[in-house]
């Protein structure tokens, strides 16, 4: 397994008439080739603007990349996605690199066709002419599980249903068969039988590609089955990264542990209280001086309030960013 | 069994159809969306009967439908006794106090140009039984049993985040003391961890309050989790309704069952093993469901009859009724 993605520092902010909005406060992860990490927290919790920062999709202003790199690696040698120029990213974008958001809706152009908005991307990535693409594209809308490919090509997204709409967006972003596939909460917005079919379809993918996946979601039940790795994310910081199975088993964040207990599971039954975490997600308006989760965290002392918990190991393939060890009920 | 209990709200054999219309100035019907196709229940005093379904299944106009906001096309709907589908609207605003709603998007549920103080003491004013110093003392009361603090009568809607909007809907419905809440959706709309502060003040004040809940929701789990009873809807029909532990350990009809089996675990180990049933297509539109049984063009376990024959729903053990041909009495 080689790096093939290795963000390091981002800091993402955006000015607003009331103030600066700390949106990410210095996150760095890795992305090996062919892996699986999730991007797991609430709204406002910086996940979504720390993949459009390395998109470079950020509107700037009022949005700004304050420091940071974001190495994407091709073979030894490597480019820090954060410096490149426009034409350089636009070459990357959709190329090296596929993506599909939350609302297909907004993200696909309702006044041309779904071929058209698939092949525009084989004519300008990988320069086939019409001809090619339009029958590359029909291939790509039946291996997307499009049934009647030839006939919807000439469709228009309004024609399509949340789902199939989801799917066309997944064709446009492997059409040009990526290294790294983005998902940007892809199935929030879908019904739960739909939502099974393109986590389904995805998993499928991945492995004919060979694609690293990066997916962001609120959702730490669709993560379980799709992950290698989760990060969980709290107030633009990460503060708990780990192989699936542990964080699943053993969380260490007092947050993730909220997260999970607040989670009414089918596998169990229901008659215990839900574990709510009391207060309201952080404001941002403020760069970051203590622990982010330090007002609604039972186990704050001191020292929450006066330093920002660094993310450090806590065994193998196992992070937390906290003083507080909740295991042994001490400070670590 | 809960059947022994006192039916509070009961459902006879509804259906809300809303007509397609064409043409501009002459408008003429040439279809109708069956929202609500034929469904009938019986709502217990002080349980909770999740709803559950996808979206566009008929679930919210269901809701709508009981406590008389939509007038249904036909059937009947009971509560307390009366025939509400039987009052005039005048009649009915007597009864409004005793059943209430909660809505999925309280930002839209809420006036945002009044005071969350005016918001939640409206329904005392209009039904006249507080004022003045009275009113606002019951204001702060409510807000307080809600969770939120008195002191913010004067502040607008969105000062408050999602939960803390959801809770002064709360308030409001709980204002005239009622008996029976619809709450739909409340909590979909909210994060994971405000999800659960919700859930738990509705199961809260459920048990202080005695209430009575039809507690309609896409999350089954969040479904699980609340409900007394579940009742599942597909496309304007009850596929099947079984008290809460009988429809998750068993569930009989195929819809159930897939539906069961796309909700993700949040256990890696589990979803490794889990067999999914992944449906196929979309759901059917309402403006033509499918012949037979409205379920035939999805089902994995279809054959020639559910799609010429519709299927009777009926009780295949005590309080545990199906509408599918594949179920046998014998089940």
């Amino acid at each position: 397994m080689s790096p093939i993605l290795q963000v390091r520092n981002l800091v993402t902010r955006f000015d607003t008439v009331d103030g600066i909005v700390h949106a990410v406060n210095g996150v760095s992860f890795d992305l090996e080739e062919g892996e699986t990490l999730a991007i797991v927290g609430e709204s406002g919790c910086g996940k979504t603007v720390t993949v459009l920062s390395l998109l470079r999709l950020i509107p700037e202003p009022p949005g700004r990349i304050e420091s940071g790199e974001a190495m994407l690696y091709e073979g030894a040698a490597r480019r820090d996605l954060l410096k490149l120029s426009e034409p350089e990213m636009r070459h990357i974008r959709g190329g090296r690199i596929g993506f599909i958001f939350q609302d297909p809706m907004t993200s696909l152009n309702p006044v041309l066709t779904i071929g058209e908005q698939i092949a525009e991307s084989l004519v300008e990535h990988l320069g086939m002419d019409r001809d090619q693409a339009c029958e590359h594209t029909i291939k790509l809308l039946a291996r997307v599980g499009i049934p009647d490919p030839e006939k919807r090509y000439s469709n228009y997204p309004h024609q399509f249903s949340g789902g199939m709409r989801q799917r066309a967006m997944i064709a446009i972003a492997i059409a040009c068969t990526p290294e790294i596939l983005i998902a940007d909460e892809p199935t929030t917005a879908l019904d739960v039988t739909v939502q099974a079919q393109i986590v389904d379809l995805v998993k499928h993918l991945r492995t004919e590609l060979g694609m690293a996946v990066i997916w962001i979601t609120h959702d730490l039940g669709v993560v379980a089955g799709l992950a290698d790795w989760v990060q969980v994310m709290y107030g633009g910081m990460v503060v708990e990264r780990a192989f699936v199975d542990y964080l699943y088993e053993r969380p260490q964040h007092p947050y993730t542990i909220g997260l999970l207990g607040a989670l009414p599971g089918l596998d169990r039954k229901g008659t215990r209280r839900l574990v709510s975490i009391e207060g309201t997600p952080p404001e941002l308006m403020r760069p970051p001086s203590h622990c982010q989760f330090a007002p609604r965290c039972s186990y704050a002392f001191d020292r929450c309030w006066q330093e920002i918990p660094p993310l450090l190991p806590v065994g193998v393939r196992h992070e937390v960013a906290c003083f507080f060890n909740v295991e042994k009920g001490r400070p670590w | 069994m809960t059947d022994d209990r006192k039916v509070l709200v009961r459902v006879e054999d509804l259906k809300k159809h809303f007509p397609i219309t064409s043409g501009i100035i002459f408008s003429r019907r040439v279809g109708a969306i069956k929202a609500v196709d034929g469904i009938s229940f019986d709502i217990h005093q002080g349980e909770t009967l999740g709803l559950v379904g996808e979206s566009g299944c008929g679930k919210s106009t269901t809701g709508r439908v009981i406590l008389q906001l939509y007038r249904p096309s036909s059937g009947r709907v009971f509560f307390q006794g009366m025939e509400l589908t039987a009052l005039s609207d005048g009649e009915l605003r007597l009864l409004r106090p005793k059943m209430q709603m909660i809505f999925q998007d309280s930002y839209a549920a809420l006036n945002p140009r009044h005071s969350v103080g005016k918001i939640v003491g409206e329904p005392m004013v209009i039904h006249g039984v507080a004022s003045g110093r009275e009113l606002k003392e019951r204001v702060a009361e409510l807000l307080a049993l809600v969770g939120l603090n008195p002191a913010w009568v004067d502040r607008y809607p969105h000062e408050f985040s999602g939960g803390q909007r959801q809770r002064v809907g709360i308030a409001r419905a709980l204002a005239l003391h009622p008996s029976f809440i619809v709450c739909d959706e409340p909590v979909s709309a909210l994060d994971v961890s405000i999800q659960a502060q919700v859930v738990n003040l509705l199961q809260e004040l459920q048990e202080r309050l005695g209430l009575t809940y039809l507690f309609i929701a896409h999350d089954l789990s969040m479904v699980q989790h609340i409900s007394s009873r579940v009742a599942v809807m597909y496309l304007g029909k009850i596929v099947e309704l079984a008290s809460r532990d009988e429809l998750f350990d068993t569930p009989l009809h195929p819809y159930t069952q897939s539906l069961m089996s796309a909700v993700p675990v949040p256990n890696p180990k589990v979803e490794r093993k889990r067999r999914r049933i992944i449906l196929k297509g979309d759901v059917p539109s309402p403006a033509h469901p499918p012949e037979g049984c409205v379920f035939s063009t999805r089902c994995p376990l279809v054959i020639d009859e559910c799609s010429r024959i519709e299927p009777e729903y009926r009780a295949v053990r005590l309080g545990h009724f199906v509408a599918c041909h594949r179920v046998g009495p014998g089940w």
